[in-house]
């Protein structure tokens, strides 16, 4: 079967010469489907079975669960807002289809616009397309709210990957996280879409009059619900119903910056806000699934737990402070609460993580997840306009991670020349210069 | 030392009296209190970890010092061996008794691959045809001018050639017989001088030498004429010993960790006295002290040679792939700078050397172990410095897809069937060419694939041997991963930086970051593991090469 495969792909191969871009396209997808038939050549001879695609791709499962779940959280988000099916359970087929019909043009649109820029590069460049974007395309559907513009979207994966990446150099060589580069790009020059109390919950609109509406529903939703009517199951029927009285939309944090812990906890359950029951971003809300996935990456030593150890700690210490400090209703959330609000751990097990952005040496890693922590949880509770922290504090990291290490490879060249120097000192032979002492004899 | 520790104390006492004063004038606002009481607590758990820390590590380093690990001054197993790697150190080898200082080596990796060559020797077995590749020789003129031609007929240990810049360097015939040819390469320089040896070999007799009533001098001049200088090699940069330097120290390693490497303790078996004398030889050479390095990995102790060696300070290095490479042992042992030099040899390197003085001749006798998953018969032979590959390997190979590599499959050189093993190699390789396609390789769990990775399902497979090929199991890429050399290289450095130093060509960060501490067996390990598939060796001797011309 292979051997068939092998072949019928040699023969659609496109010629280098006259189609370049197409080559380069063709090369792309052949080598996801087989490991080349590369030798080493000088230096080792054998080589480990690790290779780029083999890391990101591990990234990439360890997002699965967050995407079924984020999927069909969007759903369930849409209908408690209209007060239809609250159960978890209940409604699963429209909850799902109704996640499915978001985020699958999101997926599609990253996707696009990021790979064609990358296969662009890679073919002007001429080498093979390279790997990054399999993660950045994985992660920025996560990372948005399920109602973002697509044409929004579409501009800042554009930016992300050219400004931050191809202008760089391209894999390995950005300073900048990708997937949160698009993101702040976004929250910088459209901040209406992705802050807020609305755009969390996906198809609700403002009415004219004041007041929310569920959007009605398009064409694809009647194709389903035909389907649904046939097998006998409920339908999502023509939309545009008044939102719950009293339903804002608004996240746990977003309640918890006004009115601090008791008012979220009027709003929403701890067990709601662990599991991720609740309005944000698409992939950020399931706790548990994260650190599923978080484990899953420490296991596979794909990601370093030092950076994310640290940052727990960092964040931990700085919100153990703001409690004692005390001096909002913000201030005084239970330390350990804010680890269940917002989208600390995401950003900890996915986003801190990134090897080329991050610090790379060992020491370099502590420091840079401690002091993401510290400064992140400093911007989500003193920040007045936005109480999230964790995109903009990696960012701010993100370009200090060159300092970091700067500075630990400084400490261990000064170790060395100590080391030597001491060596040099303590140099007094110890048996007479064998030269000239023993002719004598 | 102790002076950090108290600026340490002093700054955080001086913080805690700032925070409470700070605290006091605010007192108005709510919550300050507060600030003091965790501020006060944090700093006070601070301290006494700080403390125990601090005292725990002085009370190792006193009882260091007494075993005599310190003695240099150095902090023992820089980097590698932290506080709480100490707290979990191996079980202390069974051999060994209390008192005896034994460095751990953490990080680390052993590829355990199928087709370890047996520990017999087969007789059976003999190279005709032998070699002497100047290229094997580092840091001497590419054309050395030659003293014999084709057809000449040379003893073993008669002079072949010598260096063009340093004349008294000279190369000796590792056998008898016919030179058959001069073969040369790229700008003519020569490549291989190759001999057919004689069914009876004949050996040059040298003359006796006292060592015991001559000079350092006299020694070197002796040496150098029976060609045993270019069995010593000088680091930094792994060159051929300079003839007029006194070395600092001179390093050797009685064990090899590389995959399939020949097992030292059985090659020196019997040759004990030959072995000693070579030691004895070395001591004189140097102004400090002749390190020998020693296995405490495995159940039964190394040979009676090494551990009874006189006249030498033992050390020894638990630990995997590579605790047994001499590079990685200098660094625990006494570190090396540009103008710190050293000289290191082989185990048979130092045999032949001592040799010269128990049997008064050249004797390039080397016991070489042939080893891969593609012979039938894994074995040790028994031939001299630089013979055929061919000759090695008649009637032993299962499979003619193969790579003959001079040396282990990490740092070994590849060679060709009638192309000739180098000079400081002990052992011959043969493995599969990788050149085929896998079907989704990078997502399937692939059983037959070394890795450091535990996506592998070998990962949860202990001691399971693999059947190396040569596939590159991925295309090149930028560097992207973090932390995985210094995973598998136990030594204080950034090898990772390192490489980034040498490919911008920032001198000063090369030198500081240890480049003048490494040659390419100790990074091969990195250029294994590195997931964007770097050639990591090519770009360290690129870095050797551009700081040996600036020195």
């Amino acid at each position: 079967m292979k051997n068939a495969l092998l072949k019928a792909l040699k023969r659609i191969e496109p010629d280098k010469a006259k189609s370049p871009f197409m080559h380069t396209a063709y090369d792309a997808f052949f080598t996801f489907a087989f490991t080349p038939n590369l030798t080493t050549k000088d230096g080792v001879h054998i080589r480990d079975g690790m290779d780029l695609k083999r890391q990101m791709v591990h990234v990439v499962l360890a997002l699965q669960v967050l995407y079924l779940f984020g999927t069909y959280n969007i759903g369930h988000q849409h209908f408690v807002a209209l007060g239809e099916y609250t159960g978890f359970l209940q409604g699963v087929h429209l909850k799902l289809i109704y996640g499915l019909i978001k985020i699958i043009p999101i997926f599609i649109v990253t996707h696009v616009v990021g790979l064609g820029i990358e296969f662009y590069y890679a073919y002007k460049k001429g080498h093979g397309v390279e790997e990054g974007f399999l993660v950045s395309g994985a992660l920025i559907p996560l990372i948005m709210p399920p109602d973002i513009p697509l044409w929004i979207l579409g501009v800042s994966v554009a930016f992300a990957v050219w400004i931050g990446k191809e202008a760089f150099g391209g894999t390995g060589m950005n300073i900048l996280n990708i997937a949160l580069l698009s993101r702040v790009f976004v929250f910088f020059a459209y901040p209406t879409y992705i802050s807020g109390d609305e755009v969390w919950i996906a198809g609700i609109e403002k009415a004219a009059e004041g007041g929310y509406f569920g959007q009605a529903y398009g064409a694809v939703y009647g194709f389903f619900d035909n389907i649904f009517a046939g097998l006998g199951l409920a339908t999502f029927g023509a939309g545009g119903s008044a939102v719950v009285d009293g339903y804002t939309g608004a996240t746990p944090l977003a309640i918890a910056s006004k009115e601090g812990w008791g008012a979220v906890t009027e709003t929403y359950t701890t067990g709601q806000m662990l599991w991720g029951t609740i309005p944000g971003s698409i992939g950020e809300s399931s706790k548990p699934l994260i650190i599923v996935g978080a484990l899953f990456l420490i296991i596979t030593k794909i990601a370093d737990w030092k950076i994310m150890v640290s940052m727990v700690f960092g964040a931990a210490v700085m919100a153990l402070l703001l409690n004692a400090w005390g001096a909002t209703e913000f201030m005084e959330v239970p330390w350990y609460y804010q680890f269940y609000m917002g989208s600390f751990l995401f950003a900890m097990a996915f986003m801190a993580t990134d090897p080329v952005t991050a610090s790379a040496t060992s020491s370099g890693k502590w420091i840079y997840g401690f002091l993401i922590g510290f400064v992140g949880m400093i911007v989500r509770v003193l920040n007045p306009a936005y109480p999230e922290g964790w995109m903009l504090a990696i960012l701010f990291m993100n370009v200090f991670a060159p300092l970091i290490d700067h500075y630990v490879l400084q400490a261990n060249i000064n170790r060395r020349a100590k080391r030597i120097k001491a060596i040099m000192k303590s140099e007094t032979p110890d048996k007479p210069a064998p030269a000239t002492a023993q002719v004598q004899a | 030392m102790k002076q950090t520790v108290s600026k340490g104390i002093l700054l955080i006492l001086a913080m805690g009296a700032y925070t409470t004063s700070w605290a006091q004038a605010e007192s108005g606002g709510n919550g300050f209190g507060s600030v003091l009481t965790y501020s006060l607590i944090a700093i006070a758990v601070l301290i006494f970890f700080f403390l125990i820390v601090q005292v725990s590590n002085n009370l190792l380093s006193i009882e260091a010092k007494q075993l005599g690990i310190d003695e240099e001054g150095g902090e023992v197993g820089p980097g590698n061996e932290g506080f709480l790697g100490r707290l979990f150190q191996p079980k202390r080898p069974a051999f060994l008794d209390e008192s005896t200082p034994v460095t751990y080596l953490r990080r680390g990796h052993d590829i355990a691959l199928e087709g370890e060559a047996a520990l017999s020797i087969d007789e059976s077995v003999q190279a005709t045809t032998y070699a002497v590749q100047p290229p094997n020789f580092l840091g001497i003129s590419p054309i050395p001018k030659m003293l014999v031609e084709e057809g000449s007929e040379v003893k073993a240990g008669d002079h072949l050639f010598f260096d063009k810049t340093r004349p008294e360097m000279k190369w000796v015939a590792p056998v008898s017989g016919e030179v058959i040819g001069i073969e040369r390469g790229a700008k003519r320089a020569i490549t291989a001088v190759t001999i057919l040896a004689d069914k009876e070999q004949q050996y040059r007799e040298l003359s006796a030498f006292d060592l015991d009533n001559s000079s350092r001098e006299q020694l070197v001049e002796y040496l150098l004429d029976a060609g045993a200088w270019t069995l010593l090699r000088q680091r930094p940069f792994n060159v051929v010993a300079d003839y007029n330097e006194v070395p600092r120290d001179i390093f050797i390693s009685s064990f090899d960790t590389a995959p399939l490497a020949p097992n030292l303790d059985f090659v020196v078996e019997g040759q004990e006295a030959a072995f000693q004398k070579g030691l004895d030889v070395l001591a004189k050479l140097t102004s400090g002290s002749v390190y020998l390095g020693l296995n405490a990995n495995g159940e039964t102790a190394p040979a009676k040679a090494f551990t009874e060696a006189t006249g030498v300070k033992q050390r020894w290095f638990h630990g995997k792939h590579p605790a047994g490479n001499v590079g990685v042992q200098i660094h625990h042992t006494k570190p090396i700078s540009l103008n710190a030099k050293v000289w290191t040899l082989g185990v048979q390197e130092v045999l032949t050397l001592g040799k010269i003085f128990t049997e008064q001749r050249f004797n390039a006798e080397r016991i070489v172990a042939v080893t891969g998953a593609e012979l039938k018969k894994p074995v040790y032979l028994k031939t001299k410095a630089g013979a055929k590959i061919a000759d090695l390997l008649k009637d032993n190979l299962a499979n003619d897809h193969v790579r003959y590599i001079s040396g282990d499959v990490l740092s070994g050189k590849r060679k060709e069937q009638d192309s000739y093993l180098n000079y400081y190699d002990d052992q011959l390789t043969v493995v599969e060419e990788g050149d085929d396609y896998a079907l989704f390789g990078w997502l399937l769990p692939s059983f037959n694939t070394p890795s450091i990775s535990t996506t592998f399902p070998s990962a949860l497979i202990p001691d399971m041997k693999f059947k190396a090929e040569t596939n590159t199991h991925g295309e090149r890429r930028a560097f992207v991963v973090t932390g995985n050399y210094e995973s598998v290289l136990p030594m204080d450095l950034y090898p990772q930086e390192l490489m980034k130093s040498i490919l911008v060509g920032d001198f000063e960060k090369m030198e500081g970051l240890g480049l003048p501490e490494l040659v390419e067996e100790d990074v091969a390990l990195c250029e294994f593991v590195c997931v964007s598939k770097q050639p990591v060796q090519q770009i360290l001797r690129q870095g050797l090469d551009t700081m040996r011309e600036q020195a």
